[in-house]
């Protein structure tokens, strides 16, 4: 077995050699470890992905917008991650946002997951008809796992999930009252000693 | 009294930092006063006459077990070879997490004595490999059996009965990831467990000869004096495979420097200093002594470093002697002061190792700050701007923006990774082919690039727009926001000038892994010795932890 190390090394020599320079190969090395210690198809995607670029031209999406359309070939996904990545701050509020056609999916989703971490946000990540909920770069919660190679996203979605609970208030209350029979009830002498009591605070 | 930090682009330049010696931080020694608790035990030794065979060692504690595994091999006298392109060794090891399996041993026997060429799993953390020093293992063998304790002057010259030529571990080979065993409390701090290891290899040296000598004269042979075996260590030959770790380790580098910094000025914020410390201070210094006159090198270089050290460490001890006070106020921080004043690089780098030796209490809390969390650092800050990133790139790297890239000079060299073995190399630009192969360690040229380019867009722009069409220097951008925060994560010199001294960065991270007696062979590799004068393992659990100066 491959150790994540030589994962994250190997992918790396392989995308500076490929041409990407040496800080995005840095880039496409930590995503490939991340990838596959959760269990997804970095080095094949990644090693698929470098076959066909010999051949074929690939598009680069440089300023991110809400709908990002290609003139005529397939997005590079490394270039649109890193967009993504890079450019997160600024596209947080268009809510979400489309592109059409990315090359090798896969490659591109390790850069929405930083991206969530970043912005602090879990980010929801549609390649066609998978479903990927990226949680601040901690985990990947997925329907579609060990799928091997992804050669396109015809169409590729990113939603930012608001930072809100996902339980109703009075599911909440429920539990916290049942949580406050860990509580004691205090009586006067109690509440004469604990902290603050007997002082005045603006000395 | 407040004493600041020492200025990073004095410290963090490669003269200074290949004048560093060995402390109370280095590896070796916080790997002994942290493992001096556990049981340590051979389990097997498994040797023929010739001492080829079977060996395991172990330390334990509680439920974890971590075992030296030793495969000793025969080896041609043609085969033997200290260059990382050898590919047989007399000694193969590696350190295995548990205790290992009759299934885990056929497995590493088969895969261990192949070294780069074989597979390690994730139950293995540590892999290594030493050849004899012959001269010397023969004559101890030839004593030995012969009832005779060795030529201990010959034993002294050189150090040591065997020298590693590489030890690797964090998932080479297939070996674990270091995010496995990141959590264990008995390795927090850097290469504990190479320095296991190779402290364990050092003891099973020591039981081989002693199993040749009675092999060879079973009646007459006598076991090496344990007070001589801990006069020895573990000899290393180490070439420029170390120097790029320090360049794309920042955040590390950084964490082992500000442990030694931080050290130095709350020893110098010192008010008062008990006699029992100055005291301590003088003994190690001058018991210390012995170390540089025992130093032997060929090397004019080191020589005239260690001739110079010594005719310093001699005028700082008639000082300290004669002129000095150590009942005033602030005594470490006047010393410092005068040894700036006064003496070399090497010796005011030596002198504050030494300070650092009365002082557990300042020493011992900063050992476990100097791993890194890497990974937090990794993301570039692309909402910063422009402006900012060009204050940053002035104020942190001030002196390297003056420098010419356009001379040959300053542009002379190129690192790049050898095909044959995968390991880091430096070479000249304008004579050898394969520098559109470079790696990226210039980082002092891509810095001044980055800079210049940054020059050309509006400073209010953000980093997110600049990296657009500077996809080039990424990894400058990312080093400069790593050093805002870490000061001393740089080198402030040119890593790829013709005047560079490549052995200045082995000897900075040998030094904190506690190595003695530098011997560089070339600019590009040397010879140390590693554990010499160290506890025996019978004698961890009392040992003196001045042990490096007695």
């Amino acid at each position: 077995m491959k150790s994540l190390s030589e994962i994250e090394t190997v992918s790396k020599r392989s995308s500076r050699a490929v041409g990407y320079s040496w800080g995005v190969a840095e880039e496409i090395g930590k995503n490939i470890r991340m990838l596959e210690m959760f269990g997804i198809s970095g080095i094949k995607n990644l090693n698929y992905y470098f076959r066909i670029k010999k051949k074929k031209e690939f598009e680069k999406v440089n300023l991110i917008s809400k709908k990002n359309e290609i003139t005529k070939l397939e997005f590079c996904p490394i270039v649109a991650g890193l967009n993504f990545l890079d450019q997160v701050r600024s596209l947080e509020t268009l809510k979400e946002i489309k592109f059409e056609k990315i090359a090798f999916p896969l490659l591109f989703l390790p850069f929405i997951s930083r991206a969530s971490e970043v912005i602090g946000k879990k980010l929801e990540l549609n390649i066609d008809k998978r479903l990927f909920l990226l949680n601040y770069n901690i985990s990947i919660y997925s329907n579609s796992l060990n799928e091997g190679i992804v050669d396109i996203g015809n169409t590729v979605s990113i939603k930012f999930q608001e930072n809100i609970d996902s339980f109703k208030e009075n599911e909440w209350e429920e539990l916290y009252k049942l949580s406050q029979k860990t509580f004691v009830e205090e009586n006067e002498s109690s509440r004469s000693v604990g902290a603050g009591s007997g002082l005045t605070d603006n000395d | 009294m407040k004493v600041e930090l020492r200025d990073p682009d004095k410290i963090m330049k490669l003269s200074r930092l290949g004048s560093f010696h060995q402390s109370k931080l280095s590896f070796l020694r916080s790997f002994l006063r942290e493992f001096k608790d556990w049981e340590y035990k051979r389990d097997l030794f498994d040797l023929n006459k010739f001492g080829h065979g079977l060996a395991i060692y172990s330390f334990k504690k509680d439920d974890r077990v971590y075992s030296l595994i030793c495969f000793a091999n025969e080896l041609n006298e043609d085969e033997r070879s200290d260059r990382v392109i050898a590919t047989k060794w007399d000694a193969a090891f590696t350190l295995h997490d548990g205790v290992p399996s009759k299934n885990d041993i056929e497995r590493l026997k088969n895969e261990v004595p192949k070294q780069e060429v074989g597979r390690l799993s994730y139950k293995e953390l540590t892999l290594s490999r030493a050849n004899k020093s012959l001269r010397v293992f023969n004559h101890v063998v030839e004593s030995l059996s012969n009832g005779v304790q060795p030529d201990t002057e010959l034993l002294l010259k050189v150090g040591y009965l065997y020298r590693t030529t590489a030890v690797y571990g964090s998932g080479k080979f297939g070996l674990a990831d270091r995010f496995r065993i990141k959590n264990r409390e008995e390795i927090y701090g850097p290469f504990r467990l190479e320095m296991m290891l190779v402290y364990l290899v050092r003891q099973f040296t020591f039981d081989q000869v002693n199993h040749v000598a009675k092999s060879k004269n079973p009646k007459k042979a006598v076991n090496l004096d344990p007070v001589i075996c801990r006069k020895l260590g573990i000899g290393n030959s180490t070439g420029l495979g170390m120097a790029p770790f320090i360049v794309n380790h920042p955040t590390l580098l950084n964490n082992w420097i500000h442990a030694r910094e931080t050290a130095l000025k709350e020893i110098r914020e010192i008010k008062h200093i008990k006699n029992e410390h100055s005291n301590l201070f003088k003994l190690c210094l001058n018991k210390s002594i012995k170390n540089i006159t025992s130093w032997n090198t060929d090397s004019k270089y080191q020589q005239e470093k260690i001739k110079s050290l010594l005719k310093d460490i001699k005028i700082f001890i008639d000082f300290l002697e004669n002129k000095f006070d150590f009942s005033k106020e602030f005594a470490f921080d006047k010393i410092y002061l005068w040894l700036e004043k006064n003496l070399k690089e090497e010796c005011i780098e030596y002198v504050v190792s030494m300070m650092m030796e009365p002082y557990d209490d300042i020493v011992n809390p900063l050992i476990n700050k100097m791993s890194s969390e890497e990974e937090k650092y990794f993301n570039i800050p692309t909402n910063r701007t422009v402006s900012q990133l060009k204050t940053i790139l002035e104020e942190k790297y001030s002196k390297i923006l003056n420098i010419d890239f356009s001379k040959n000079e300053n542009n002379q060299n190129f690192w790049f990774i050898s095909k044959n073995k995968e390991e880091p190399r430096l070479a000249d630009r304008f004579e050898e082919n394969g520098s559109e192969l470079e790696q990226p360690l210039a980082i002092a040229r891509d810095i001044k690039k980055l800079y210049e380019n940054l020059s050309l867009h509006k400073n209010s722009s953000t980093i997110d727009r600049f990296l657009l069409s500077n996809s080039s220097l990424r990894h400058v951008i990312r080093r400069a926001f790593i050093i805002e925060e870490f000061p001393y994560s740089e080198i402030q010199d040119n890593t790829i000038s013709k005047s560079i001294m490549p052995i200045d960065m082995l000897r900075l991270k040998l030094s904190f892994f506690g190595a003695l007696k530098f011997d560089p062979r070339s600019d590009k590799w040397l010879r140390i010795c590693m554990f010499q004068g160290a506890p025996l393992p019978d004698q961890l659990k009392n040992y003196d932890d001045h042990w490096v100066y007695s």
